[in-house]
């Protein structure tokens, strides 16, 4: 690939609330009796990936889906605890699509695209509904309509939700919409595979190499357009509260066949998470946004302070963020929240044994709607938080402390949602597009099924009607390389036989992101890390030890395979943090501060989005810039005081 | 602490398994059951021995991948509580814990303590939807639905396919799986279209996969890490025989 090319966002133009439209109405199409001529794959079966699939599929076309887990159930989208933002404005407190559309963008601190973005606030609205038909049972007020909570950057309720399980019962909606396409026979699913590569012919995405997970065979799948929805790569840091399989691979693998990947850095650090217990820990629980409707965070306002929370009388408190932020309190978007607690903890008021933790706090709740009200909203989360630290957080405030959560960057697409690749269109988390360098809370399942049900149904047409596509099958000679070179990366992680475990490299690996690329970010520190992400992987070549073989079920290996592919990304992750050596939103440079701590923005030197092109491991990555212009939302220093 | 492990340990669906022993020292209260097998994995790299292999995702009990039967319990000792939020302070040093995999005909043991739950998928393949198309559904208020069944049709929905309630019953029914989603759907006014075909085609797919009958034992709602109510069941029956006078279609 030339490292010339420019970059070609394909935003349409015109006033910004009919863009979606004129676009669609401009897009090639392709007639309902040739839709099944086409055969387009699906990766991954989370809210992107399995609305999408159902969707095409309900359209006629001939839909393959991949997945990883043993059903597609169980993708990592099930998870989300919170909520659903969408414009409807049912409780009239002065919503709309704009305000929608204003709130994301400054919550991204102007880092996404406006007419991405609008045309997400246009289609929250339908995505309510859809999931409405389908029988998602939302929590409801008793006049029977549906009930709202506020999230984080928003001063309106429009978060809709499901208890604590929002997530859960979104991709158990979009899976039965799924599930009666695999039944009339119009979805072939594909469960417990692991997409290994992309095949490309004449620059083309034109199928993928997965590994079957139980026979440990490599699979061939050819098609007509590939969809990656195969979310986001928050596991580079090992410890996150994604879930163990989450991983880079597929974004990865497809990086280094020629899409780029953008705004790698971009990685939400949410405030609300179960703190650390030990060395043992393999991955962190998040204890919902939606708390914060009803908990009040604080720390003693005396350093190393020592007694039960319970007993620190009210005013020895520190409401730090009602006090630092008496518009928003303690509804600040997440990555405010987050650098205000790291404050708290590094400046010596952290609370519990390891002194890194804050205290949310349901007593005035508690005192003021009973404890049924809040077993009501919360039950769930509750529950989950006295399983895991043996604490009852009725009696107790609940102890958290910041966890990565969700990564704003991944491949670059255009408004398309296509890659840089041709044929190759990228869905919800794995793309880089809507959330710039923050994310709002319940934002992510807005996203993922925005891209699926009413997104890639319009935009694909484009490419399957305008590009000319020629038949291909898996005996072309191009899936027989790719599968060559994935066979041969296999067989070597299985022939080292080193003295280390995978996870032991994972472990190393993510410690050093944390510390180094965590919540704040030096010149020097990214240096380091860059230089002790290549030791890792150099030292991962040559003592990692994966017992087992290829052709059977073999998870030692399947990590493996995962954590090179990190090591290899971590090197551009960093790099990518390294260049900008502006603060914006989750992206924290010591360097780039305000007088009071806060993220303090370059426009004038990076409004831009930073997507970088392979040039080889260990090579210097191409940096392409997309210029982000701001016609409507205005650039600002963000402020939520 | 230190404990007595003793694994089922099966190479692939083919072979034959047996439960090996493993003495596990260094194990922390504070430990999540899975986290303290990531420990006896590392433990059995170290000695050149493959790892156990188990199923497991989010590991906040949410995904429905994990499970295991310790002690002979489903998930192990608490109540509504997945394998992975299960924690090791509920043990103490010294202890046994004989882990196996969930045991049911219709669910095949593919290798250690993984097993194949797709007879879960087809079941619901055979009619747990709505029909409705991605487009212009109405306004999601145009139908008002009391509080009380939208918390009921949760209760029901909630369920997260982990295949407990199968391990559980004596029977190795798929009744209180399968039933939750007939109860969720029932208790909803988008569901009663395809009220009558829904359960029919349900229920028939799930004998064919091989699973038992229910004969009130109540294992399965003791065991389900949801709580999903076993009056689902009831339900369940109910419409399966309603359905059988009432459906156009024929059984």
């Amino acid at each position: 690939m030339s490292s010339q090319f420019k970059l070609d966002s394909a935003c349409p133009s015109g006033p910004i609330e009919s863009r979606w439209d004129n676009h669609r109405f401009e897009m090639k199409q392709v007639n309902p009796a040739n839709k099944r001529k086409f055969k387009i794959l699906v990766v991954g079966t989370g809210l992107a990936g399995g609305s999408a699939a159902a969707t095409l599929a309900e359209l006629g076309y001939n839909v393959t889906s991949l997945c990883i887990q043993d059903s597609p159930r169980r993708a990592h989208s099930i998870a989300a605890q919170g909520g659903i933002n969408a414009a409807k404005n049912y409780p009239n407190d002065g919503d709309s699509i704009y305000r929608l559309f204003y709130d994301t963008v400054k919550g991204g601190d102007f880092r996404a695209r406006e007419s991405n973005v609008y045309r997400l606030a246009q289609v929250s609205n339908n995505i309510i509904d859809q999931a409405n038909a389908q029988g998602v049972p939302f929590a409801r007020e008793y006049g029977g309509h549906l009930a709202n909570r506020s999230f984080g950057g928003a001063q309106v309720s429009r978060t809709f939700y499901a208890r604590g399980a929002t997530g859960q019962q979104l991709l158990l909606g979009a899976y039965s919409a799924m599930n009666r396409q695999i039944h009339a026979g119009k979805i072939d699913m594909r469960t417990r595979r692991e997409m290994l590569d992309l095949v490309t012919i004449d620059g083309v995405a034109r199928g993928v190499i997965c590994r079957n997970l139980i026979t440990g065979e490599l699979e061939r799948y050819a098609a007509d357009a590939v969809l990656l929805c195969t979310g986001g790569y928050g596991n580079v840091f090992y410890l996150s509260t994604n879930a163990k399989a989450s991983n880079v691979t597929a974004s990865w693998r497809a990086h280094k066949r020629g899409a780029l990947f953008a705004n790698p850095c971009f990685t939400q650090i949410h405030p609300t998470c179960i703190p650390v217990s030990g060395d043992h820990q393999s991955k962190l629980t998040l204890m919902s946004e939606s708390l914060r409707n009803d908990g009040r965070i604080w720390t003693p306002k005396e350093r190393d302070d020592g007694r039960p929370g319970d007993q620190v009388p009210e005013d020895e408190r520190d409401y730090y963020l009602e006090r630092r932020y008496p518009a928003f309190g303690n509804l600040v978007p997440r990555d405010v929240a987050s650098r205000a607690a790291k404050e708290r903890c590094d400046s010596g008021y952290g609370v519990g044994n390891s002194k890194q933790a804050v205290y949310l706090d349901f007593k005035d709740a508690i005192a003021r709607d009973g404890e049924d009200a809040v077993r009501a909203k919360y039950g769930n989360l509750f529950h989950m938080y006295e399983k895991i630290t043996d604490e009852n957080p009725y009696q107790r405030p609940m102890r958290i402390f910041p966890a990565v959560h969700y990564t704003m960057g991944g491949l670059w697409v255009d408004y398309n949602l296509q890659s840089t690749i041709p044929g190759l269109f990228v869905l919800g988390e794995a793309n880089f597009s809507d959330h710039g360098a923050n994310r709002l809370g319940a934002s992510a399942l807005m996203q993922g099924l925005s891209d699926g049900y009413f997104v890639i149904p319009a935009t694909v047409c484009g490419h399957l009607a305008g590009a000319n596509l020629q038949p291909v099958t898996t005996s072309h000679e191009a899936f027989a390389a790719v599968e060559h070179e994935v066979r041969e990366k296999t067989d070597k992680l299985l022939s080292i036989g080193g003295s280390r475990s995978v996870d032991s490299f994972h472990r190393e690996l993510g410690l050093t992101m944390w510390d180094k690329c965590g919540m704040a970010r030096s010149e020097s520190g990214l240096r380091e890390a860059v230089d002790k992400i290549r030791g890792i992987r150099e030292s991962f070549w040559g003592d990692v030890r994966v017992l087992g073989e290829s052709e059977n079920l073999n998870q030692s290996l399947e990590k493996a395979g995962r954590v090179a592919d990190f090591l290899e990304f971590a090197e551009t992750f960093a790099v990518d943090a390294l260049h900008r050596s502006e603060s914006c939103g989750g992206h924290f440079r010591e360097e780039s501060q305000t007088e009071e701590g806060e993220a303090l923005r370059d426009d004038e030197n990076f409004c831009y989005a930073a997507a970088w092109e392979f040039q080889g491991v260990g090579n210097d990555s191409t940096l392409h810039k997309e210029d982000l212009s701001f016609d409507y939302v205005k650039l600002a220093q963000r402020s939520y005081k | 602490m230190t404990l007595n492990l003793r694994i089922w340990r099966q190479k692939d669906s083919h072979a034959e398994g047996a439960i090996e022993s493993y003495e596990l020292p260094g194990v922390s209260s504070d430990m999540s059951f899975l986290e303290m097998l990531d420990i006896l994995n590392e433990q059995l790299i170290g000695k050149g021995e493959e790892p156990v292999s188990f199923d497991h995702d989010c590991r906040e009990g949410v995904c429905g991948s994990c499970g295991a039967m310790v002690n002979g319990q489903v998930h192990g000792p608490d109540t509504e509580t997945t394998l992975c939020q299960l924690h090791m302070r509920r043990f103490k040093d010294g202890d046994t814990l004989q882990v196996e995999p969930w045991r049911s005909a219709a669910f095949p043991v593919l290798k250690d303590l993984v097993v194949d739950r797709s007879s879960f998928d087809r079941i619901q393949q055979a009619g747990g939807y709505v029909s409705v198309a991605t487009g212009s559904p109405p306004d999601a208020n145009s139908v008002p639905i009391p509080k009380d069944d939208a918390e009921a049709a949760f209760d029901y929905a909630e369920c997260i396919g982990c295949g407990g309630c199968v391990a559980a019953c004596p029977n190795g029914a798929a009744m209180l799986f399968t039933a939750a989603k007939v109860a969720h759907l029932k208790k909803l006014p988008q569901g009663q279209p395809e009220r009558e075909r829904r359960v029919l085609s349900m229920v028939d797919t799930m004998d064919k996969e091989g699973f038992g009958a229910c004969t009130n034992h109540y294992e399965c709602t003791a065991a389900c890490p949801k709580g999903v109510p076993i009056d689902a069941i009831a339900t369940m029956n109910r419409e399966y025989l309603r359905a059988t006078f009432f459906s156009k279609e024929g059984v």
